[in-house]
């Protein structure tokens, strides 16, 4: 079994002569939520149409393969699965019926919950924010997500002129906008990340 | 954030004579972050609007593209989860429709025709749908997923020219914008550069990711790439407005940061 020749990648070629396939990982993966990868022969349709895929260091279709090979470490630690962008034009695509963009969901998942450390800490940053945000108010507060954002990633000084064109716009709230239901999303919150922590 | 797309289409709406009923008391539905990091919650949290909307036995018309893929995938799980299990209420029986695919109903685009007091003839826009009202097209029934066409009808319908282009479902980034900015002022970039080669003096679009990355960072790719483009982008409901008489269009081209007047004066709309 061998990975595509061209364009090789580093991580690529690492692997091609170390790995001993097993079918762990690709079990792993089926079990938390992704149980069709094992049908992908690689004709390379999603990485083809993948707007990403020359920002990323394995491509759509080497993912696949390598979870296939049980390449854990070099799935959940590589920047494709935090770049990919969810636009769902691999899964529309794959002639196998691939959900690609769902399985995407399940790696990053997976890198979380193991642990593994991500290849883009500030894209996770901003999820997480993002989602602080809503577990706080039940709406995204955008002006304050952002803020928190900054001072996480310290990139204190970007956006700014952008920032105050919005805001002056009235396209950012200074205050938060809360719904009734607080208690309810806080509570969803609660059982779903509590059971994955 | 986008009080223009919001305020447009309740005034087509309005001189549609659709009622309309904001969704009480609704929660986000946590977009992309949600699905990245936990499937349960994403579901969980578009599944509490679904209800709501099921509870006051409303459709929902949802004018975010990204809500619209969410709520639909939610209201597909729960009325799949509630036919596995023989007893109970049946949930998820409401309809989640996109705005565009709303007016593109036969009766409403016909009302839609004889409403039209100022067409926008001579105005040419490149139709931009971006990713999440049509895909993937399990969840979204999206017919034409790879080539739709609804929001074309509805700028024929007020007079604009179309232009064709082959970046009508391309990405734009979406939520990358602030984490990786880099990459989304790539793929909007290219955007940009492709609507203008198709001969396009503004992008009609209807998701307020794509309006929001394409409008408010065009400033710094016409920076980058040492080009000018001062391309409007508007949302279609906007056009939709202008063109019936209908709303306050000046209010909301004050919130662009790509000024569209000086384009709609040139064509005599403003
Ligand atoms: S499109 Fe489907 S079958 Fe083809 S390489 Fe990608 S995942 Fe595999
Ligand atoms: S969903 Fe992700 S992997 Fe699939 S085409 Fe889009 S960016 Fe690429």
């Amino acid at each position: 079994m061998s990975l595509p020749t061209a364009p090789q990648h580093p991580v690529a070629w690492q692997v091609q002569s170390a790995v001993r396939p097993s079918s762990e990982f690709v079990e792993l993966v089926a079990r938390s939520g992704a149980q069709d990868v094992g049908r992908c022969y690689q004709c390379r349709k999603c990485t083809n149409g993948c707007p990403l895929a020359s920002e990323m260091d394995l491509k759509p279709n080497q993912v696949m393969r390598a979870v296939q090979l049980g390449l854990q470490q070099e799935v959940l630690g590589s920047r494709t699965i935090w770049i990919c962008a969810a636009c769902q034009t691999c899964t529309t695509r794959c002639p196998n019926d691939i959900d690609i963009a769902h399985t995407m969901d399940v790696l990053r998942q997976l890198c979380v919950r193991l642990g593994v450390t991500p290849a883009e800490p500030n894209v996770v940053r901003f999820h997480r924010l993002f989602l602080d945000s809503v577990r706080r108010h039940g709406r995204v507060f955008e002006l304050g997500m952002i803020a928190r954002y900054k001072l996480a990633s310290g990139q204190l000084t970007t956006d700014m002129k952008l920032g105050w064109e919005l805001f002056r716009r009235g396209k950012l709230n200074f205050l938060p906008d809360r719904i009734t239901g607080t208690d309810e999303v806080r509570q969803i919150f609660k059982e779903t990340m509590e059971r994955t922590a | 954030m986008a009080a223009e797309y919001d305020q447009s289409i309740r005034a087509v709406c309005t001189a549609l004579e659709v009622e309309l009923a904001e969704l009480p008391d609704w929660n986000c539905c946590g977009a992309s972050s949600a699905h990245f990091l936990n499937d349960e919650l994403a579901l969980r949290l578009s599944a509490r609007n679904v209800r709501i909307a099921q509870q006051h036995a409303r459709d929902l018309l949802v004018p975010c593209a990204a809500c619209f893929q969410r709520l639909k995938h939610a209201q597909k799980a729960l009325r799949q989860m509630s036919r596995s299990t023989a007893t109970g209420p049946i949930n998820g029986t409401i309809d989640v429709l996109h705005v565009n695919d709303f007016f593109c109903r036969p009766e409403v685009l016909s009302r839609l025709r004889v409403r039209v007091v100022k067409p926008l003839s001579g105005l040419a826009g490149a139709p931009y749908y971006g990713c999440l009202s049509q895909r993937p097209p399990k969840v979204t029934d999206a017919p034409r997923p790879e080539n739709p066409t609804g929001m074309d009808a509805l700028m024929r319908i007020v007079g604009m020219t179309v232009c064709r282009w082959s970046y009508k479902t391309d990405c734009c980034g979406g939520s990358l914008a602030v984490a990786r900015t880099d990459l989304v002022l790539k793929l909007t970039g290219d955007l940009l550069a492709a609507a203008v080669e198709a001969g396009a003096e503004c992008i009609v679009t209807d998701c307020p990711m794509c309006q929001s990355n394409l409008d408010s960072r065009q400033a710094e790719i016409e920076a980058q790439q040492g080009k000018h483009y001062g391309l409007p982008v508007f949302y279609i409901t906007e056009l939709l407005a202008l063109a019936l008489g209908v709303g306050q269009p000046a209010r909301w081209w004050a919130k662009h940061l790509v000024d569209p007047t000086p384009l709609l004066r040139t064509k005599g709309l403003c």
